[in-house]
């Protein structure tokens, strides 16, 4: 294999990794929006709640958004298609994403119930609905979205915004919006106490069961998808582009990547183990080892959708040989290198002070606390 | 094809939020620098304070923070959403240091953030004061990197066109970064980004002088800001003007259009200090000139002189038949990468494919063109001349004017008796909103000037936006102007509400016992 691919490659694990942490990192913040109203019954328990996650929330957020830089540098074919003809779904996480900054910066800067209610329920919405999107999208990379390209690459979607809430995608959705739910409640488990903490406990119980079942109906369900096949393209790390391929589609095509290297499998069994060992960490009360598995098992899940639709980033409904490819929709090994190099610098730097910053701010939160800090949430 | 509706609603989309996340912008740049001058005084001298003064300004700063963020946060993927042919065009580039921004900055400046808000117990001061060092570090690389970007689409260098990918591929990423024009705005933008935060420093703490509120406090905080203020307006103007010299060298319809320079004239030219340009007849009426003066701004001498509009037009108009052999080629590349005539074709007309471009709007096949359509389009090269004219003056005469405000503030303040100067103190309250115009007018300045073009002489902005439908368009500016309305209504509300309680407390801070009757057991 030349350079060129094995750098296509390691771009697409790395993006692996970033979907990761972004799964991670800013679900569980996410997650804790979701069960704001249901583990904190008053606006004390609330405010604790929030604060947990206060110091992080902003870094955490981050994921996202390099998420997107790193999409944008990578592959700008995804960035450039996805986002525009996903556009009402984008603009709803987006919007919906927002709220949560003026949430958690502004709801305690006033006393009135009503100011903080609605602060409550904007950071349900900016919590619930990117989980649903961020796992319809991977749904929905699963059906093929319905774009094509004209002769200079101009891309032209020709779908409508509601076929992208189908029940598969929907399936999707739910269980990204448990994985979120689970990691949130484990980080309220691991700090805060008293009825915040056992609250949060029933719920990570029901959300890591809830993920295993819609996991396993996901599994099932792909059996009977129309997946795709690349049957003629130029060869990996030679420049291309989407005009010049041909793509096969079959019902079952999905697992093909799985059937052909059986050691694969052992992605999804690390998702359910990841669910499972959550699960029991939870009930046991180890909370730091249920937020590991927590991510052990986003891990696993976003490993599955990548291995499942390898070579495909964004296959195509319309035009199914105009699919988007980890071959055809990259940058150049110019750029590639180049962002290889800062990543290799940066990611590591920013874990370490990531950690550091986690350190820091580590211990319970307490309502005394809360209440006697200006600067708390 | 494109809707050209679509691509007016675009760019007017892309205006209205990037021109609303600036708002924002300026204040993070320049006030985390200032919190960290202030807490550098409170570790060396221990006096609480500065201390206080570092809480009470962070605690404003993070008002502004939060929507800064927020709103950057939509930019991010607007790029994707509304302009994805620009986005596939040359995202092997412009991807580049918008990845290196999220990696670089925006990490460091958002941990840290946290860790200056919460930290204030848990570090050791020498601890808090990096932590503070690093978010103002944090959030000016965010501003370098973002500028290299936006500096590639005003010049574009480090890249070359590549037929087999079809797009627009990086050759140098050194010569990116070190792009003069990049180099010459990030200093211009953070700075004014300083002066941004003087200003509302200053004004602020008038605002308490005149109500004798927090005296010592305001006293030394107008200090410190006002000679941060006079220092960061300097350097604007003397960055300005180096800017605008960079400028001319890269971008002449872009100079052309800033100073309504119709036809060419023969050095030394005189300046145009107020003019009011009409685009259809190309002229300028009610002129007041000062002689020489152009000619020392953009060229440094008495003997340079630049292409007015009548030269840059057939300059254009040339260009355009360039670029139509290119464009067919590309055409035929398409479909045959392999195609040896056609990439020769393309080799020799290369340099002014975005010139074939900006012809494809009329002539959708360029190689049928009229005369009147290459006249056209050679018309498009002169961007909207009066706003962009005007937007400048304003700017200037900003910066002028906030220069003269500073100086009498460091008079005013080293001689102790600004307390006594009402009138100055109702000034300093009134010319908060005016750094916040001079950005927008700049970016104004900046964009408009680049027009027809997303990427100068590569891309024109017709074929670079999304091909949504118009109600697509509809339906996301008004979600987009009814939600930034809520928002700025909240912020400009809390943002007073902090000012008028003033240091000591957070605002609903103490308030909320109420809400909690009883601890649940
Ligand atoms: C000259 C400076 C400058 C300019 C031209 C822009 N920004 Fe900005 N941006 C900042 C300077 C900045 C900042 C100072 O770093 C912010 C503003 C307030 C803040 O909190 O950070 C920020 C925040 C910010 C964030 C949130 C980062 C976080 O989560 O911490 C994103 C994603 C962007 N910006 C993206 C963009 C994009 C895509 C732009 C181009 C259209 C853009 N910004 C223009
Ligand atoms: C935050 C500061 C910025 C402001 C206030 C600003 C302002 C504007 C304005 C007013 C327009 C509309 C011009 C027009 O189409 O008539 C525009 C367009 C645009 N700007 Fe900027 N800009 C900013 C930063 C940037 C940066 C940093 C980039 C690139 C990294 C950028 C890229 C674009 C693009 C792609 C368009 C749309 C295409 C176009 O219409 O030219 N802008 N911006
Ligand atoms: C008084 C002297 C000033 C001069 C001569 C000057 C000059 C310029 C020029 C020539 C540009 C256009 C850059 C381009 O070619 O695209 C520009 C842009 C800009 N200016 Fe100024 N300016 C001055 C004052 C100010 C002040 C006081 C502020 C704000 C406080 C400001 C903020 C900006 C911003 C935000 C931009 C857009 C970003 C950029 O292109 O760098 N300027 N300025």
């Amino acid at each position: 294999m030349d350079l060129y691919a094995a750098l296509q490659i390691t771009w697409w694990l790395l993006l692996g990794v970033l979907l990761i942490g972004l799964a991670t990192m800013v679900g569980m913040d996410m997650g804790v929006g979701t069960i704001l109203r249901y583990v904190g019954r008053t606006d004390l328990q609330r405010r604790v709640a929030l604060n947990t996650i206060g110091p992080h929330w902003d870094g955490n957020q981050v994921w996202f958004v390099l998420g997107g830089g790193a999409v944008f540098a990578a592959f700008p074919l995804i960035y450039a298609t996805a986002f525009s003809g996903f556009y009402v779904v984008m603009l709803l996480l987006l919007w919906s994403m927002i709220m949560r900054p003026l949430g958690f910066e502004y709801r305690s800067k006033m006393s009135s119930r009503a100011w903080r209610e609605t602060w409550d329920w904007a950071l349900f919405v900016s919590g619930f609905v990117p989980m649903v999107v961020f796992g319809a999208a991977f749904g929905n990379l699963f059906l093929g979205a319905p774009f094509h390209f004209e002769w200079n690459l101009t891309s032209v979607y020709t779908g409508s915004f509601l076929s992208l809430l189908n029940p598969f995608a929907i399936l999707c959705g739910l269980l990204s919006v448990s994985l979120s739910a689970f990691m949130g409640a484990s980080m309220l488990m691991l700090r805060a106490e008293g009825a915040i903490h056992q609250r949060a406990r029933t719920l990570a119980r029901g959300a890591s069961i809830l993920a295993v079942v819609l996991f396993a109906i996901g599994g099932v369900w792909v059996r009977s998808l129309r997946g795709f096949v690349l049957t003629a393209a130029p060869a990996p790390g030679t420049a291309q582009t989407p005009l010049q391929q041909s793509v096969d589609v079959a019902s079952g095509a999905w697992l093909h990547n799985f059937i052909g290297h059986p050691l694969l499998w052992l992605v999804p069994v690390l998702g359910f183990a990841g669910m499972l060992g959550g699960h029991l960490a939870a009930t046991r009360g180890r909370s730091l080892w249920a937020w590991w598995l927590g991510a052990t098992a986003w891990a696993g899940v976003i490993g599955t959708a990548g291995v499942a639709l390898f070579p495909f980033l964004l296959p195509s409904s319309a035009v199914p040989a105009q699919s988007l490819t980890v071959w055809n929709a990259s940058s150049s090994q110019m750029t590639l290198s180049w962002m290889l190099g800062f990543a290799l610098v940066f990611v590591p730097l920013i874990i370490w002070y990531t950690s550091w910053a986690f350190y820091v701010m580590r211990g319970t939160v307490r309502g005394e606390h809360v209440a006697s800090d200006e600067h708390a949430y | 094809m494109h809707d050209l509706n679509v691509v007016d609603l675009s760019r007017l989309q892309f205006a209205l939020t990037a021109l609303y996340h600036y708002l924002f912008v300026p204040l993070t740049l320049g006030l985390s620098m200032l919190l960290a001058a202030m807490e550098t005084v409170y570790v060396v001298t221990r006096k609480p304070i500065y201390r206080q003064m570092t809480q009470f300004w962070g605690k404003l700063f993070l008002i502004n923070f939060a929507l800064g963020v927020a709103t950057g946060l939509t930019m991010e993927f607007e790029f994707g959403t509304n302009w994805s042919f620009y986005s596939s065009f040359v995202g092997d580039i412009f991807g580049a240091p918008l990845a290196i921004e999220g990696l670089m900055a925006f990490f460091m400046e958002s941990t840290f953030v946290g860790l200056m808000a919460f930290g204030w117990e848990r570090l050791r001061p020498g601890q808090h004061l990096a932590v503070t060092y690093l978010v103002a570090l944090g959030s000016n690389l965010s501003a370098l990197w973002i500028l290299v970007a936006n500096a590639f689409m005003q010049s574009p260098v480090g890249a070359h066109f590549n037929p087999a990918t079809m797009r627009m591929e990086l050759s140098s990423l050194p010569a990116l970064i070190f792009n003069h024009d990049a180099q010459a705005k990030f200093v211009h933008t953070s700075i004014a980004g300083f002066v941004t935060a003087a200003i509302f420093v200053t004004g602020v703490s008038a605002f308490y002088l005149l109500r004798k509120r927090h005296v010592d406090l305001a006293r030394r905080s107008f200090r410190m800001a006002a000679l941060f203020g006079v220092l960061a307006t300097i350097g604007v103007i003397t960055l300005g003007d180096a800017l605008g010299f960079v400028g001319a060298q890269a971008q002449p319809t872009k100079l052309a259009a800033m100073e309504a320079l119709w036809t060419t004239e023969k050095a030394p030219m005189p300046f145009n200090l107020v003019a009011f340009p009409s685009q259809s007849e190309q002229t300028n009426h009610g002129t007041l000139q000062v002689p020489y003066a152009l000619s020392l701004l953009v060229t440094h001498s008495l003997d340079g002189s630049v292409p007015g509009v009548d030269q840059l037009e057939k300059d254009a108009v040339r260009r355009i038949h360039d670029g139509i052999p290119a464009v067919t080629a590309l055409k035929t590349l398409s479909a045959n990468p392999s195609d040896a005539t056609a990439l020769q074709q393309f080799k020799a007309h290369e340099k002014d494919l975005g010139y074939g471009f900006l012809l494809e709007r009329y002539a959708p096949d360029v190689t049928q063109a009229t005369p009147a359509q290459v006249n056209q389009a050679a018309r498009d090269t002169i961007p909207a001349v009066a706003p962009v004219f005007w937007s400048f003056r304003v700017m200037v005469a900003m910066g002028l004017a906030m220069l003269a405000f500073f100086v009498m503030a460091v008079i005013y303040t080293m001689r102790n008796n600004v307390q006594d100067k009402r009138w100055f103190l109702k000034l300093a309250v009134w010319m908060i909103p005016v750094p916040f115009l001079a950005n927008e007018a700049g970016w104004l300045v900046a964009e408009l000037g680049r027009q027809p073009w997303t990427v100068y002489e590569m891309l024109p902005t017709w074929m670079s936006a999304s091909t949504h439908s118009l109600g697509y368009m509809i339906f996301s500016i008004t979600g987009f102007v009814l939600l930034y309305t809520v928002f700025i209504v909240v912020e400009m509300y809390l943002m007073v509400r902090a000012i008028r309680t003033g240091p000591g407390t957070s605002p609903g801070f103490g308030e909320d016992a109420r809400l909690n009757p009883a601890p649940e057991a």
